[in-house]
């Protein structure tokens, strides 16, 4: 699994930080930086802290396979 | 007429962020054609902001970095093909290997390339990099991993001051240096550029600003540079960030309005010719556009930022598959953030677009505030530090042209709310790096000879 968070939207509420330690993780008092490839034993984490993000910035998605010609 | 608009061969140049989200958005709008999307670089979409945070101080791959995708957005992926020139006549994409993509509709969303270090033999050195790709973040993820004695940054803007803040957070010794008064100066004038350049050197960054680099020196490997003042860096990594260059070569003789600056679109994502004659088969959108604000005086801006990529592409899809009536502008006020030495940097609107700035909240001291920006009595911009949360109100009143100072708002508002002084925006030209927004007006990149 893949995430990226849409940081224009992230305000700090670290609710992500709670619920997936693991892959969220508060750089200072409020800069998000984030694991890019989800560990197979967090993906259910990442997906509670996806539903529970206030502002919805929390985009979750399978690896791309896409081959180039 | 809206039903064959749904239909037809439309095909995207670019495919990093702006491009697979148009792709995408194409389909939600209910585009049932050929989709092809054509990208230089022989990879999936990526992010690349995580390339100068994370991956360098080593939580996250280079590889791992891939774009989730929405939806399947169904396309044709020609990825690894550079496109060499676009026929608008003929409506044909040309690309590097020959082959031609006929279309109905075309998007151009090449984005830029990071500015490499002006002599040729000195930035093939090894240890020389630049930051914009996934084999850059990767190669030098690669070195700072190996502890090197000292990194050696040109350039203190957004990019290169994140670059020195992985290397400090990693433990390493790092020079940075820049041809303007302070870091992120060019992006956020006077003011806070002070407290930029406070945070470098309480975190042990070697800043040196008012100086240029002359030369880098080494044979065959990096080992150091001059600077302008006569003294050298010693040091065994070097990175150039210097500012993006814009993805146009390729369409120097197509007869679109495409410069240095970016490629000239209306409010629709129009491109224009260069005739400023506006297309309706060709779109633009992501970093490589130059676009009309209507809050920011009409100038065309150039913006480099995720959000805009983003929501310039949803707008340019909606546009391709809709008549005119239907069509969307695209308004969207500027977003940007910055994550360095445990600060997150947050900003809406063209802090450049200013006259006067005002501490509404917080304070330099406490490191946590909110700045705002104003423009002949207007409120144009707003830059908050660890206060994401306020940027909301800021917006707000962004977009309602309201009064500069700004009224009370916050229950925080700092002592000196009304004391304004000047934003003291540099002109850009005194960089080391290129701004990532740009005011470009409406000068012509070239004189015209009308046929």
């Amino acid at each position: 699994m893949r995430t990226v968070v849409d940081l224009t939207r992230c305000q700090g509420y670290a609710q992500c930080v709670f619920l997936a330690p693991g892959v969220f993780e508060l750089h200072g008092e409020e800069g998000l930086l984030y694991a890019t490839a989800v560990p197979e034993d967090q993906e259910d984490r990442v997906r509670q802290a996806a539903a529970a993000c206030p502002v919805q910035a929390i985009l979750l998605g399978e690896e791309v396979s896409i081959g180039a010609r | 007429m809206p039903a064959d608009l749904k239909e037809g061969r439309i095909v995207v140049v670019g495919a990093s962020l702006a491009g697979l989200r148009a792709a995408e958005a194409l389909r939600e709008e209910g585009f049932t054609g050929s989709l092809t999307v054509v990208g230089d670089e022989p990879h999936a979409p990526y992010d690349r902001p995580p390339l100068s945070k994370q991956v360098l101080l080593g939580q996250a791959t280079a590889e791992t970095t891939e774009l989730p995708m929405r939806r399947d957005p169904d396309a044709e992926w020609r990825l690894g093909v550079r496109a060499t020139g676009l026929d608008l006549l003929g409506k044909r994409v040309l690309l590097e290997d020959g082959e031609s993509l006929p279309y109905d509709r075309v998007l151009i969303a090449t984005g830029t390339r990071a500015r490499p270090w002006p002599h040729e033999d000195e930035a093939a050195l090894d240890g020389v990099f630049t930051l914009r790709s996934r084999e850059d973040g990767a190669g030098l993820a690669e070195r700072l991993a190996e502890r090197p004695e000292r990194v050696l940054v040109i350039g203190g803007g957004f990019t290169g001051s994140e670059i020195a803040s992985a290397c400090r957070e990693l433990g390493v010794q790092v020079t940075v240096t820049e041809r303007g008064p302070a870091p992120l100066v060019g992006a956020l004038g006077g003011t806070l550029s002070k407290l930029a350049a406070v945070m470098q050197r309480n975190n042990g960054v070697d800043l040196r600003t008012g100086v240029t680099v002359t030369a880098l020196n080494g044979n065959g490997s990096f080992t150091g540079a001059e600077l302008s003042d006569g003294s050298r860096v010693d040091a065994d990594v070097c990175v150039a960030a210097l500012g993006a260059i814009r993805n146009v070569e390729w369409l120097a003789d197509s007869g679109l309005a495409a410069g240095p600056r970016g490629i000239a679109c209306d409010a629709g994502c129009r491109a224009f010719n260069m005739y400023g004659i506006v297309t309706d088969d060709v779109f633009v959108a992501g970093d490589v556009s130059r676009f009309p604000h209507p809050l920011f005086g009409y100038q065309l801006l150039s913006l480099e930022h995720w959000g805009n990529a983003v929501e310039q592409a949803e707008v340019a899809a909606h546009n391709m598959v809709n008549p005119g009536p239907l069509q969307r502008p695209h308004l969207a006020v500027p977003v940007f953030w910055s994550t360095q030495f445990g600060l997150n940097i947050k900003s809406v609107g063209v802090p450049t677009y200013s006259d006067h700035v005002v501490i509404a909240q917080g304070s330099l001291e406490a490191r946590r505030l909110a700045m705002v920006y104003g423009y002949k009595g207007r409120v144009t911009a707003a830059v908050t530090v660890d206060m994401a949360k306020s940027l909301d109100y800021y917006r707000h009143l962004i977009e309602t042209a309201a009064a500069f100072p700004p009224p009370p708002g916050a229950a925080d508002r700092a002592i000196a709310a009304d004391v304004t002084i000047p934003s003291d925006v540099p002109d850009p030209s005194v960089l080391s790096h290129g701004p990532t927004v740009a005011l470009t007006g409406h000068l012509p990149d070239r004189r015209l000879t009308v046929v």
